[in-house]
């Protein structure tokens, strides 16, 4: 989503990228042919492939583990506590639920209405953000209603706002931690990215043994999940407040908690709430994928029309919860601005916007009166336009992909044979110790020394788990969605950056693919792919692509207009002025544009478990869904969260030596890509 | 500077909101307190609790819940639907998330955790729902009828390059299924020397979309699908004969080259649950239908896209013999 905010305002220039005798695909190169060459003596050895119900001892270990914690859940303290945990989020759930959700026994409606918790919503969005957000907030809660998902929009904005909740009280105590002290930071960095780079359906599976099915695990899992913006954009906040402000107070003879307080936490809050804005996309994010462990919201009836194979029905849900994105987005983005507007004296003061609140909030309680009254405010009307909507959205969507099917075919055809065969033959055929040697070497020659520690501590690591050649195949898969991605963000990045218009219509359609859940498109994706790995890829594209996309044409747009016109006046065409000019010096922004794409479509790499891809995807997929494989789906899932750290290293290493700033990428990942530093 | 625009947004927020309250004041609504006392009273005859069913994820499962569970809301117990996974949901019956699975395929590993002889003893079984589970090797329609005789496992290697794909990697292409079903098909190709490769199709709407896709365009399709299931009305896909199923023949997995039994499909519940007794308790120990019943159901859901809750109750207008005999 758009993030307004502007950037922080000093950003240290990039330093000029080394350039050291030899370009540096040379060596990779040169690594790419000596390993083809080795692949072809020893091809079909040691590719430490699993038999189809082969398990090795530490999947049989964390299976075990498994079956231990379930046999004490009666005695084992920490489960007794995770377990109270899961009962005190149920039972605040459920309170909020019969308050403005579902029927308060015995009353045939909630406590509050449709009509009431609209007004208050409204109101609240007014106090905060102004006319124009309530108005916003106002449409979305009343769409809700009109199509028919009222509970289920309502349930997903609590789960969303109780774990922003506990985020808030959780997060904002480590982001101070983060920006006072360099040992805290120290040790919180490693956690963070791990948990960054995990994929969300990786730790549904632990979090539901722990805390259990329903609300309870889905609060956890949302929470785990948008933690790591707040602390790592709050810390960020806190630690660029300018040291001549602290000194000057610190003259005063301030205690360290009168600083944090009176000086560093007011200065520092626009980054704050920006934090905070990204914790809740993120919070929304995954309380519609913890539908899976029946966490109530919009995502359950995109599921259960997965189940049926109705893609109209699970499009109408989908595209509500991405206008409850944009209002999150925008009503939180809204109420940092007018923060700050109000700290410079603009808009209404005082006494007239008590008034105007006081007056508002008097008609908002008047509705809530109303809806308390009658029954036709209180649950709302049934219109009948949401299976409208879905039906015509169904028979659209056929139309599509009857019209798409054959270019499509002929398309995949041509990626899976030409890049995608040749290359898993040449990662997943080779020796494991070949494979490993290569990656190693290509590590060094992008990232240098510092890639190359993480990159065999984390091979080693996913050695150990035993996943040797799925996690071959999954890489394989990694890299071509990631190549796509990358063909996609140049043409179209270069595009919206050279053409406004472009850039005015396509970006909310790239919001909307972002934030889209993938369950919507995976059938018509499956009706034009089949269940192959390509569909994997492609899912993984489109949820990919948009974040790479705006990075890209965001750098674009960056070169200063003086460079163009200098180049202009000697004489280049389009073509030149793009591959000469332009590409080059937005590098920075390529180079992150990758980064970022690799992780975005690694976390989409398990959604590929459900269409056909295989690898490590099915495992985590079969460990969920098959008891006595369990132990294969944890493995998986470490495997999984181990590639992730591997890669992420290897291009955050090769950024650094490509003169990107660790805080430029640092902004660009909290932001899920959304805008560029600086 | 904004305080223009800022009034003329109140005032019409106001405007919006009198308007909605007049008309509602004007078409009176029904009565909420009139409803309360009546949802008292009937709370206070009925003594049946709550009802906690889970849904699996296959529709002829949500026939059978919505079904049970719309019977159970006519008893005057509050049913709570749960969309999970089986294993997840077994895990349910000892925290009292889950009172009742509703179609179980069999499962002997759960069986083993959680049923009183060897478990923790916090699942019990409640008897058959009725329905039998065929589970096999299926191919669509058209393939059947042009080329009758690859309806034997014996003749399928003589077509096993049609079915190649760019998954197979040379051989033929096997469908396999959702994760969670019950499936030998990797040992039962090596072992009856079959020149395919199983590719897991991951989800039974993957599945579902490939075969519904293979009819449609007659593309070349073998995989695993079972019945009772509706797309059965849609597309009714034909049964490969493997060599059938003996006692025994799928005991060690890696062995398995024999068909798949015929599942027995049986009522699950909380042991706890049960202990507790009441009419829904009873009421899920009488449950039993047919296959054709189950798809029945099943077809108003996925064919005809009606919501669970309004498929049960047309299906029990229209058998109301058969539901009486289950309140015993």
């Amino acid at each position: 989503m758009t993030t307004r905010a502007p950037a922080p305002s000093k950003e240290a220039q990039p330093d000029a990228p080394e350039r050291d005798g030899l370009p540096r695909w040379v060596p990779v190169l040169a690594i790419l042919v000596g390993w083809i060459a080795l692949w072809a003596l020893l091809r079909g050895q040691d590719t430490l492939a699993l038999a189809g119900r082969e398990r090795t001892d530490v999947m049989r270990w964390l299976g075990d583990f498994r079956d231990g914690v379930i046999a004490s859940r009666s005695t084992n303290p920490v489960v007794a506590f995770t377990n109270g945990v899961g009962e005190v989020i149920r039972s605040v759930f459920g309170w909020l639920q019969e308050l403005v959700s579902v029927p308060a026994f015995p009353r045939p409606v909630p406590q509050v209405g449709w009509l009431g918790v609209t007004a208050l919503a409204a109101w609240v969005g007014l106090a905060v953000a102004g006319v124009r957000m309530a108005l916003l907030v106002a449409a979305t809660f009343v769409s809700f209603g009109v199509l028919g998902f009222w509970e289920e929009g309502i349930d997903l904005l609590l789960v969303t706002g109780l774990s922003v909740g506990v985020v808030v009280l959780l997060g904002l105590p480590l982001a101070v931690a983060m920006g006072t002290s360099p040992r805290a930071r120290a040790v919180i960095t490693p956690v963070l990215d791990a948990m960054q780079t995990m994929p969300t359906f990786v730790y549904l599976l632990p979090i539901v043994l722990f805390f259990g099915i329903g609300v309870s695990g889905a609060v956890v899992c949302t929470l785990i999940y948008a933690l790591p913006p707040l602390i790592r954009i709050g810390g960020h906040g806190i630690r660029s407040v300018s040291p001549t402000a602290i000194e000057a107070t610190d003259s005063t003879g301030q205690t360290r908690w009168q600083r944090l307080v009176k000086v560093q936490l007011p200065m520092a809050r626009k980054t704050l709430v920006v934090g905070l804005n990204q914790s809740t996309m993120a919070a929304l994010s995954m309380a519609i994928i913890a539908s899976y462990v029946d966490g109530p919201g919009l995502g359950e009836p995109v599921l259960s029309a997965l189940i049926r194979n109705d893609v109209g029905s699970s499009l109408v849900p989908g595209l509500l919860i991405v206008l409850t994105a944009i209002m999150l987005d925008r009503t939180t983005t809204a109420a940092s601005q007018r923060a700050e507007s109000a700290a410079r004296g603009v808009g209404l003061r005082g006494r007239q916007r008590q008034v105007v609140l006081a007056v508002t909030g008097v008609v908002a309680l008047v509705c809530v009166y109303l809806s308390r009254t009658y029954f036709s405010l209180a649950q709302f009307p049934d219109t009948g336009w949401g299976p409208r909507l879905s039906e015509a959205l169904g028979s659209l969507t056929d139309a599509v992909v009857g019209f798409l099917s054959a270019p499509a075919e002929v398309f995949k055809n041509a990626v899976s044979y030409g890049l995608l065969n040749p290359l898993q033959n040449l990662l997943a055929d080779s020796p494991w110790w070949l494979a490993a040697g290569a990656i190693t070497l290509i590590a060094l020659a992008l990232g240098g020394v510092r890639a190359v520690v993480s990159t065999v501590l984390c091979l080693a690591g996913i050695l150990f788990f035993g996943l040797w050649n799925d996690t071959m195949l999954t890489l394989t898969m990694v890299l071509v969605a990631t190549l796509l991605v990358m063909a996609i963000a140049v043409v179209v990045g270069v595009w919206m950056a050279r053409r406004p218009r472009v850039d005015l219509l396509l970006r909310p359609l790239l919001d909307a693919g972002q934030t889209i859940p993938a369950f919507c498109y995976l059938i018509p994706v499956l009706a034009l792919f089949d269940p192959t790995r390509f569909t994997a890829i492609f899912a993984a594209v489109v949820y990919a692509a948009p974040p790479a996309i705006k990075l890209v044409a965001d750098g674009v747009k960056a070169v200063p207009e003086t460079t163009l016109e200098a180049s202009r006046s000697t004489g280049t065409n389009a073509w030149q002025e793009i591959t000469q000019v332009q590409l080059p010096i937005a590098r920075g922004s390529l180079v992150l544009a990758a980064n970022q794409g690799l992780l975005y479509v690694l976390a989409m790499i398990v959604i590929g478990g459900l269409v056909g891809a295989g690898a490590l995807g099915y495992d985590v997929v079969l460990g969920f869904a098959r008891s006595e494989e369990w132990g294969l789906g944890a493995a998986a899932g470490i495997t999984i969260v181990l590639l992730g750290i591997m890669l992420d290293r290897i291009a955050q290493a090769a950024a650094a030596r490509q003169g990107v700033s660790k805080r430029q990428s640092l902004l660009a990942r909290a932001r899920g890509g959304t805008r560029r530093a600086a | 500077m904004r305080t223009t625009p800022n009034r003329a947004g109140r005032i019409a927020a106001l405007v919006a909101c009198t308007a909605l309250a007049l008309s509602a004041c004007g078409s009176g609504g029904g009565d909420i307190d009139a409803q309360t006392a009546e949802n008292e009273e009937n709370a206070a005859s009925g003594d049946c609790g709550e009802l906690n069913m889970a849904v699996n994820p296959w529709v002829g499962y949500e026939a059978d819940a919505y079904v049970v569970g719309t019977v159970a809301e006519s008893l005057g117990c509050k049913v709570n639907y749960k969309d999970l996974k089986e294993d997840v949901s077994w895990q349910g019956f000892g925290t009292g998330e889950v009172d009742v699975v509703i179609e179980d395929w069999g499962h002997p590993d759960l069986e083993k955790k959680f049923f009183a002889e060897e478990g923790d003893g916090s699942g019990m079984d409640l008897g058959p729902t009725g329905n039998t589970g065929i589970i096999g090797w299926y191919v669509p329609p058209w393939l059947a009828e042009e080329h009758p005789d690859i309806l034997d496992y014996e003749n399928l290697n003589e077509y096993a390059s049609e079915f190649a794909t760019s998954e197979s990697g040379g051989k033929g292409q096997f469908l396999g299924a959702d994760p969670s079903y019950v499936q030998f098909d990797e040992a039962i190709v090596s072992n009856l020397d079959l020149d395919f490769k199983v590719v897991f199709s991951g989800s039974e709407a993957a599945s579902i979309e490939a075969f519904r896709k293979a009819e449609e365009n007659k593309e070349w399709l073998i995989g695993y699908f079972y019945e009772p299931q509706w797309l059965f009305a849609e597309v009714p896909l034909e049964k490969v004969a493997l060599p059938p199923y003996e006692d025994g023949c799928q005991d060690d997995p890696a062995e398995v080259a024999c068909d798949y039994p015929e599942t027995e499909l049986k009522k699950i519940a909380s042991t706890s649950w049960v202990d507790e007794g009441g009419p829904a308790v009873d009421l899920v120990k009488n449950f039993q239908w047919t296959n054709d019943d189950q798809n029945q159901v099943a077809e108003y859901i996925a064919g005809e896209g009606m919501d669970p809750k309004a498929a049960a109750e047309k299906w029990i207008e229209e058998n109301q013999d058969k539901v009486d005999a289950w309140m015993g």
